[in-house]
Order: C-alpha cells, then sequence, then structure tokens
C-alpha cells in the first residue's frame, strides 16, 4: 500500500522535483541499516531448546523499569518511518520492502546490518546474552546477507563478556560476510576500562572496526551525569553526549595506544560535536598531563588516527554551510553515510547535506570511506 | 591577549572556603555541638571535583607558599581584581556542604558560608560579588535560604552545580526559578557534581581529567532539561549562566536540537519556537576555560560565528583554577566590539543586581542598548 502512495505521489509531482530514479544516481554505502524479526521467534531456530524455553519464559532482563518496551516512546509508530511497515511484522523485518523501497531506489550498493534488538547486548544473564549474540549472527547470515548479497553484517558481541566475545569474534572473522564488530557504547564500565581490552585485542587481530551504535541503556547508568530526563527528546540528545564520553574513556585509558590499529566507528551518535569535544580534551589532558601518561599525545590525534563516524541524523546547522567547518576541522575522510532505515529520523541519501559539497567529497562521504574502512569490493 | 581596557566585570571567581573551624561562629548551638562533638569541624568540605593539589584548581604562580590556592584577599586583590581592570567580580562558592547528604546539615553550613561570604569577603572588598550557595537537593530549603539571603544586593545569583540528584528543569526546582525571577537573582550553573551518578552515562572514569572534561556533557543534559521542561517559557524574565565548562560545545547543541525540536514538537507544546532562539535569549556561558585551540585562532572565531549571537559569552578568569598564563586571559581573534560585550555588556544583562553597582568610567561604558 505504502508503495502505492509513492507511486502516486511521483505521479503528481512537477518533473523538476521528481526522483530520477537510482540509475541516474552514484552508488552509496549505507553504513547503518536495523534489520528486525518478524516476530521474536525467528531467532528460535538458532537457539538451544534451554535458550528458547528461557527466552519464552522470562525473557529479556534489562536495566530498566518498562518490560518490552521503550521507556521514552517515540513520536511517531514506535520510532519508525510509517511508511517502513510491510503487510506483517514490524519495519526492517521484510527483505523485499527494504530492496523496493530503500536499496533499489536509493542506490545502496552495500548496506551495513545493525540488529539491535534481543541481541544480547543489554541482557544482564550474560549466559543468555551470549546465546542472543551467537543467534543473532547466525540469523543475520541466513535471514539477509545469504538472500541479498549486498548487505554486511556486523559481528555482535555482549562487551560485557570479553572472553566469549573474543570467542565469537574468531569464529566468525574468516567470514567476509561480516564487516565489523558491534557492541554497545553503553557499557557497564567506560568502554576504555581494562575488562573490554580483550575485545580490542580479538578486533585488532580480525582486522575488523568496532562499531559503536547508540543504543538504550545497557549498563544501567542514566543517559546524563545529573539523572534519567524527562522527555524523549532530551534522551534522543543524550545518545550524543554519551558517545563523546564513550570516546574519551577510549582516549584517557590509552586504548588507542596499547592498540595503535583499531578502528571505531561512532554510529547514529552524531558528529559536530567532535571538534569542540577534541578541543576540550586536547586542553585539559595537556594541563593534566601528569595523571595519564599512557596518553602520549593530544586526544584529537587519536580521533584523528583511529575513529570514523557516521552521518545520521545530521546536524542541521541554520546556516547549512556551517557544517563543511565542522567536516573541514573532522576531515572529509572520516565520515560515512547512513540512513538508519527504518527508523523514523532516516537521512535521505538526495537532501542529507543542505549546503553545496563538491563531487570528489560526496563520493568519499557516501561510498569511498566506508569501502576503504571495511575493505568493501 | 589582555585585557584592553578597565571595568571588567569577571563573572567567575573562586576564593577559597574557610576551614571548618571558622564557620563555627556562623552557626547556632545545636550545629556547633554536631560539628565539635562529632569532629565534623575537622573535616576539609572538599569537593571531589576540585581536589586542591590538582593543576586543574590552582594556576602555580597563584599558589600561596601554605594554605588554598585563592585563600588571601591581598593575594587575590593583585592577582586576580588588577591585571584585568575588574571592577565586579562574582565569587562562586565551591564547598563541600552541598554534597551532604543530610540536608538540613548542608542547608546550615551553606548558611554559614553565605554569611561568612558576606563578612570575610563582600564586607571587605567593595569590587566583590557572590552567588547564594543552597542545598541543591532540598528545594524547599534552598528556597528558604535564598529568600533569607537575597536583601543582600550583593549576592547576584543562586549556585548550582552541573551533576547533582536531578536534571535542573524538573518542576520539582521551579520554585527556585520563581524566586529568582522574582528577586532579580541569575541562576548559574557551575561545573562540579556532587557524584549521586556516574559522571558518564557508561559508568565511572578513572581519571579526574575525565571527570572535568564530561562537565561540558552535563551542561548540554541540563540545558535541554531547562529547555524541554518549558522552564523558560515559565519564567520569560529568567536568565541561567553555565559556568566553567567551556562554549564550544554549543553550536551543535542548538543545531541538533532544533533539528530535533522539529520532530517532537508534540511531545513538549509549550516550545513554541527553535530551542536555538530560546537558547540565545535566556543563556549565557562564562569564558574560561576556552575550549578551543590556541595555535588556529580562526577555529575560534568560526565557532562564535556558528553561535550566532555575540551576546552570550562572559568575562571570566576562574582564578585561581588554571585554564591560561600570564594576563592572557582573552582568546586571539575577538574583535573590539566582542570584547566589550563580553567584559562589561553582556554581564550586565546576564545578572540584574550588577546594575544597581555604582556607575563605571566612560570607557567601559556599556551599550545602553544591549543592557536591557
Amino acid at each position: 500500500m505504502n508503495v502505492t502512495v509513492r507511486e502516486a505521489a511521483a505521479k503528481t509531482t512537477p518533473s523538476r522535483l521528481r526522483d530520477k530514479g537510482a540509475a541516474s544516481r552514484p552508488a552509496i554505502v549505507d553504513c547503518d541499516i536495523h534489520p528486525a524479526y518478524r516476530a521474536p521467534t525467528e531467532l528460535f531456530p538458532f537457539l538451544s531448546a534451554r535458550w528458547r524455553e528461557h527466552m519464552a519464559t522470562f525473557g529479556e532482563h534489562l536495566r530498566h523499569g518498562l518490560s518490552g518496551q521503550l521507556p521514552y516512546p517515540r513520536m511517531m509508530a514506535a520510532g519508525m518511518r510509517v511508511d517502513a511497515f510491510p503487510e506483517e511484522g514490524p519495519p526492517g523485518s521484510d527483505l523485499a520492502l527494504m530492496q523496493r523501497q530503500h536499496l533499489d531506489p536509493n542506490g545502496v550498493e552495500r548496506g551495513m546490518l545493525m540488529p539491535l534488538s534481543k541481541a544480547g547486548m543489554e541482557e544482564r544473564n550474560l549466559e543468555f546474552a551470549a546465546a542472543l549474540a551467537s543467534a543473532v549472527n547466525e540469523w543475520q547470515l541466513e535471514a539477509w546477507i545469504s538472500k541479498e548479497p549486498r548487505l554486511r553484517g556486523g559481528i555482535v558481541v555482549p562487551q560485557e563478556d570479553a572472553a566469549f566475545a573474543v570467542s565469537e569474534i574468531e569464529r566468525r572473522a574468516p567470514d567476509p560476510a561480516f564487516v565489523q564488530i558491534l557492541l554497545s557504547p553503553r557499557t557497564s564500565d567506560p568502554l576504555g576500562h581494562r575488562r573490554y581490552w580483550p575485545i580490542f585485542a580479538a578486533a585488532e587481530r580480525a582486522n575488523r572496526p568496532i562499531g559503536l551504535h547508540v543504543q538504550g541503556y545497557s549498563g544501567g547508568h542514566p543517559s546524563t551525569p545529573a539523572g534519567w530526563p524527562t522527555y524523549y527528546m532530551q534522551e534522543h540528545y543524550a545518545m550524543t553526549s554519551g558517545m563523546q564520553t564513550t570516546l574519551m574513556s577510549l582516549v584517557f585509558e590509552g586504548v588507542f595506544e596499547r592498540f595503535p590499529a583499531l578502528k571505531v566507528v561512532l554510529i547514529e551518535g552524531g558528529f559536530a560535536w567532535a571538534p569542540a569535544f577534541c578541543w576540550r580534551m586536547d586542553k585539559h589532558w595537556e594541563r593534566m598531563r601528569k595523571e595519564t601518561p599512557q596518553v602520549k599525545r593530544p586526544p584529537s590525534e587519536y580521533v584523528r588516527r583511529n575513529v570514523w563516524f557516521t552521518t545520521q541524523p545530521i546536524e542541521e546547522p541554520e546556516t547549512p554551510r556551517h557544517l563543511g567547518d565542522i567536516i573541514d576541522w573532522i576531515g572529509w575522510d572520516r565520515l560515512l553515510f547512513s540512513t538508519d532505515y527504518p527508523h523514523w529520523d532516516f537521512d535521505d541519501p538526495r537532501y542529507a547535506f543542505k549546503f553545496t559539497v563538491d563531487d570528489d567529497k560526496r563520493r568519499m562521504i557516501f561510498r569511498d570511506n566506508a569501502k576503504a574502512l571495511y575493505g568493501l569490493g | 591577549m589582555k585585557v584592553p581596557f578597565n571595568g571588567a566585570i569577571d563573572c567567575d571567581l573562586h576564593p577559597a572556603m574557610p576551614r571548618a573551624p571558622d564557620l563555627l561562629p556562623y552557626l547556632n548551638e545545636y550545629w556547633r555541638d554536631q560539628f565539635v562533638n562529632r569532629h565534623i569541624d575537622k573535616y576539609s568540605f572538599v569537593l571531589t571535583s576540585y581536589p586542591p593539589n590538582s593543576p586543574l584548581s590552582g594556576r602555580p604562580d597563584w599558589r600561596a607558599p601554605s594554605g588554598l590556592p585563592g585563600g588571601d584577599l591581598d593575594m587575590l586583590r593583585r592577582q586576580a581584581l588588577e591585571p584585568f581592570g575588574t571592577r565586579l567580580a562574582i565569587c562562586n562558592p565551591l564547598h563541600g556542604a552541598v554534597a551532604l547528604f543530610n540536608e538540613d546539615m548542608a542547608a546550615a553550613l551553606c548558611a554559614a558560608i553565605n554569611d561568612w561570604v558576606a563578612r570575610e569577603l563582600l564586607d571587605r572588598e567593595p569590587r566583590l560579588r557572590a552567588s547564594i550557595l543552597v542545598p541543591p537537593h532540598n528545594p524547599e530549603l534552598a528556597l528558604n535560604e535564598i529568600e533569607r539571603v537575597a536583601t543582600d544586593r550583593r549576592f547576584v545569583q543562586v549556585l548550582l552545580f552541573a551533576m547533582g540528584d536531578m536534571l535542573l528543569g524538573r518542576r520539582l526546582y521551579w520554585p527556585i526559578y520563581a524566586a529568582a525571577e522574582k528577586l532579580g537573582l541569575t541562576i548559574g550553573v557551575h561545573a562540579g557534581s556532587t557524584y549521586r551518578f556516574a559522571p558518564t552515562a557508561s559508568g565511572w572514569p578513572a581519571h579526574r581529567v575525565e571527570d572535568y572534561v564530561a562537565q561540558s556533557t552535563a551542561f548540554e543534559g541540563q540545558l535541554l532539561s531547562f529547555l524541554a521542561e518549558g522552564v523558560f517559557q515559565k519564567f520569560p524574565a529568567l536568565k541561567i549562566v553555565l559556568i566553567e565548562s567551556g562554549f564550544t560545545w554549543l553550536p551543535q547543541l542548538m543545531w541538533r536540537t532544533t533539528k530535533t525540536w522539529r520532530g517532537v514538537r508534540p511531545e513538549v507544546p509549550w516550545i513554541d519556537r527553535p530551542p536555538a532562539d530560546i537558547i540565545r535569549d535566556h543563556v549565557h556561558l562564562t569564558l574560561q576555560p576556552v575550549d578551543a585551540p590556541a595555535s588556529d585562532p580562526r577555529a575560534l572565531a568560526r565557532t562564535l560565528e556558528h553561535i550566532g549571537s555575540d551576546r552570550m559569552l562572559l568575562f571570566s578568569t576562574d582564578y585561581p583554577h588554571w585554564h591560561f598564563d600570564g594576563e592572557d586571559v582573552l582568546p586571539e581573534g575577538l574583535s573590539d566590539e566582542a570584547v566589550r560585550r563580553i567584559m562589561v555588556d553582556n554581564p550586565l544583562a546576564a545578572y540584574p543586581r550588577l546594575r544597581e553597582a555604582p556607575a563605571i568610567g566612560a570607557q567601559a561604558a556599556p551599550n545602553e542598548e544591549t543592557v536591557r
């Protein structure tokens, strides 16, 4: 039905505004696509009887007060594009619709899968978390990548169980379908702490970037250092504050000194904060250097060397070209285009950048940076 | 660069807090007993956010051979007021009273400190003004203290902290804002934590430098809280000053929040115009620390353009904290006009009570149009 609406709209749209079709647009790499299950039972084939029964009887055990729903209700359709609902199941659960609505018309040459729900990253029962993560990884292969060669997976690991995470990384790493390692930035301890280092070592050995996608309440700490926000509007913003302090922890714990080849991708956490936050880290690192001798260079140098950012939801200055200053400071080679399909704040590749970006830079952000980072053929 | 004229208004100055025994005369008999019998008078009441020997807490050439940084009024005059041609300076008391869990003890100590500040600082140095220290975890007690102290017009602000018990926009705190608006007091939110929660959304960092860096993210959360809860609609005359955590993070917050607001307006229908415009009208930020690359003044100039207003920044030295060397308190690349606004006009606009101070020299006279 959505397709019908779309086609009807196309017929009545003035020709200069009409979508010229995928063939006339350059191919893109979309670094943030969310696949979903039609129902949680879709994972059952990849879970043992013990965990199937556990899931049915006890369900997920998370660190917030509402079970099976968002504590900050979204503004529309549970945070989904209203036109992305298939005939049955939630948005993102129907490959054919995803192809028809997103991959084909937007010229997606490669799409990075970002499975968030029931992937074990937030689960308190670590054995269940491990079972879920393995199941989700298997499911990515069977339900998505084997059927759609444009998609690539992420090795989901439950970050609080580093030993299991390492074994899962080693098990999946030979498969080129998995191009990165996914864990939650909302860890129980700041991500730079040593308990997480085995994961970084495994990532370096496997030559896969670590992808940190903003998400819920994994570690249970309030999303601001002064407690929980009241409104979704605040919660939406707080995700980027959390991304800043996660990056801070990686820098000040010396992770990038210890693992110089580690690559970190900050996904859906914004990027316009990065220059000012790096200036702030540099300034106070210099003043407090004696406290952190493991940090041998200004923090901004590690960020420039080891960190990438996805673009969605792209910041929109009142004067659009101001965003160009930000990207000049971050580096045009560090941004990876993403849409967040099928979520409500989806960025359309045609309209995401509201100022003129020359073709070379466009190609970098929309395609070449991701291909180089993830080694995509 | 150095300050080019006399008449500056320094909006963040930290005289050392008195030791607990010096506060005994300002406590009533009950609390004097409590302090002495329980040896509470032997505690330092140093905030974890400001360890006195840390490089951030005291510039080396501003430290006395003994005692706490900022602990000598003559030194403060010589080091913090005279070099910058300061006409007025607002003292922000950083005292551990606010981190106590006992709300009554916190209230008694805050009152003692406010009285000590009036006697030992404001009475002795007419250029000084002060913020009112309140027990932030009990708005009723805070309100009592505000009303008690506000009769002294040299108190120009209510001091709250960036990381406390709850986000400050919550309605529980609104009586404080109603009183501040009525009494012509500004609400100052200062860096610092009472550590009720971890300083980051993913827990407790290992290092003090991380706690300090993370302060700016707490300010982001606070600004969103004031905005989303509708504080600026409810109290249209209220001014909020964000103190000692930089300002270069502000443009991206305004961009992102204004964009998000377009998508979430039905959730917060009282926000009736773009958040960036509301922030520019109600919020000020103190200058130090200037979190921008000293080696590239153009970056700061671009950032100021991104902020889109020259009315927001307030001059501050953050004395005796160490953010700059020598007398180069102003970053390079500011226009003469911007300097005058930062040094004089903007502070007068942010603090209604500062406008009551005796007239100042013609050289730095405020631009009437900008001081509404």
